[in-house]
């Protein structure tokens, strides 16, 4: 981030609004749902990118929100999305949105919390708290599918096993050029070997890339996460340009 | 183009809800930025205006203050659609700030410690519309507010009101800053919903 840095490349697409058709809607974790959409005239995406979602109710009345993309494809839209208690469009989407039920999408959105293939040959730090993984989600599988060289890093906090979102398609991304570390909040799997608890400054020492391979971080949580990861990145010797950071729970 | 989702209802807004098109209100006050919380220390800081003749105009921290910290109750509003309503600030005004400042420009750069920018008309600053902003509700701004002291642009989407403020540099034509340069609004007006470009 400098003061007078030059342009960036544009976004491939300029946002729109889309019409979307729910597809399907699948529990991605206990407070969470995975909706797939389909929007024919959706151009594609960039890994990082989101998107606004508005719901418009029978007497007019409209609300719109925030989210991350988990792919990238052209025509479709997956979206994986965390209840927030007491909100007003996440429960609805979590609980109510079923297949064949129509919103209006916005997008794509930001061109800067973005990873692109064959931007860079560093290596990649992706840093998630919880549903924080959506876009670092999308940037891995988008580092799988373009084969990019770039060694790539997830560390994960999240409560337990089975608030991982996208747990199946991560351990199918897992290799040699992507390794994920889970940290467990709450609770590890039966056969976990590590701790569990907080993400703290050593653990993020013990499961993140090095500060002398320089390379890209991607910082994806809550506030409070994304500044204590963010801080603790300072101090262990990164260069505040090559933190990137991206919160959740605006709204 | 508008269709109704099904079985959306929503919360309805409460009578006298001054809400831009697009927004929520929150009473929480959500944080958002692109990178780590930058260190800004007021024994060091030091808040610069620079103009065309090259002529820097500096404050340090309590010079800032000494300027004259006013109160201000103003709206907010968030690109990511959230508003938050009647909030308490204390800051100093570009109008003062601005009171022997000769340019002919009539754009500024909003320049922060952390290399963060924000453009903005020079018309949008003045005229009680715009402050250095060193409190909120009641405290001093915490760092990932933007403290010590942040611009306070409360008219424009709050990505223009720059955290970390360090200086304004005038500029004679609209170049983006930051945000802008990412397809945000160069202006930034809620009402009119200039959210991208």
């Amino acid at each position: 981030m400098s003061t007078r840095a030059a342009l960036p490349p544009r976004a491939h697409h300029r946002p729109a609004w889309h019409v979307a058709t729910v597809l399907e809607t699948r529990a991605e974790t206990p407070n969470a749902v995975r909706l797939i959409l389909d929007v024919p005239t959706w151009p594609g995406n960039e890994a990082g990118t989101h998107l606004d979602v508005r719901l418009t109710a029978p007497d007019g009345y409209q609300a719109t929100r925030s989210f991350s993309v988990a792919s990238s494809e052209p025509g479709r839209v997956v979206l994986g999305i965390d209840e927030v208690p007491d909100g007003e469009v996440s429960p609805f989407l979590v609980r109510d949105v079923r297949a064949g039920d129509k919103l209006e999408i916005h997008g794509p959105l930001g061109s800067y919390f973005l990873w692109r293939p064959g931007q860079s040959d560093r290596p990649v730090q992706l840093i998630a708290g919880g549903s924080g993984v959506v876009p670092l989600y999308a940037m891995a599988a988008t580092h799988a599918a373009a084969s990019d060289p770039s060694p790539f890093r997830l560390t994960y906090s999240v409560r337990t096993p089975e608030h991982v979102f996208f747990r199946d398609e991560l351990a199918a991304l897992a290799g040699p050029s992507f390794t994920i570390d889970y940290i467990y909040t709450r609770q590890a799997p039966p056969d976990w070997g590590g701790t569990v608890g907080r993400l703290t400054r050593e653990s993020l020492v013990g499961t993140t890339i090095a500060p002398h391979e320089r390379p890209r971080i991607f910082v994806c949580g809550s506030t409070g996460f994304a500044e204590s990861v963010a801080a603790w990145l300072l101090e262990l010797g990164h260069s505040p340009r090559d933190i990137l950071t991206e919160r959740y729970g605006g709204l | 183009m508008s269709i109704a989702t099904r079985g959306f209802r929503g919360r309805r807004r409460e009578p006298g809800d001054r809400l831009p098109p697009g927004q929520t209100k929150v009473s929480r006050w959500p944080v958002l930025s692109a990178g780590p919380t930058p260190d800004v220390d007021t024994d060091t800081f030091d808040f610069v205006i620079r103009d065309e003749n090259d002529t820097e105009h500096h404050w340090n921290w309590e010079q800032l203050l000494a300027v004259g910290v006013e109160d201000i109750t103003v709206d907010i509003h968030c690109v990511t659609h959230w508003s938050k309503l009647d909030m308490p600030w204390r800051g100093v005004s570009l109008d003062k700030l601005f009171e022997n400042v000769d340019t002919k420009y009539d754009y500024v750069m909003a320049e922060s410690y952390g290399g963060y920018t924000a453009n903005i008309p020079l018309k949008d600053l003045r005229d009680g519309q715009a402050w250095i902003a060193i409190e909120a509700e009641g405290a001093p701004l915490t760092p990932e507010h933007g403290g010590p002291a942040r611009l306070l642009v409360p008219h424009l989407y709050f990505w223009k009101s720059a955290k970390w403020i360090r200086g304004l540099t005038m500029m004679p034509t609209n170049e983006p800053g930051f945000w802008e340069q990412y397809g945000y609004n160069l202006h930034g007006d809620p009402w009119k919903e200039q959210r991208y470009w």
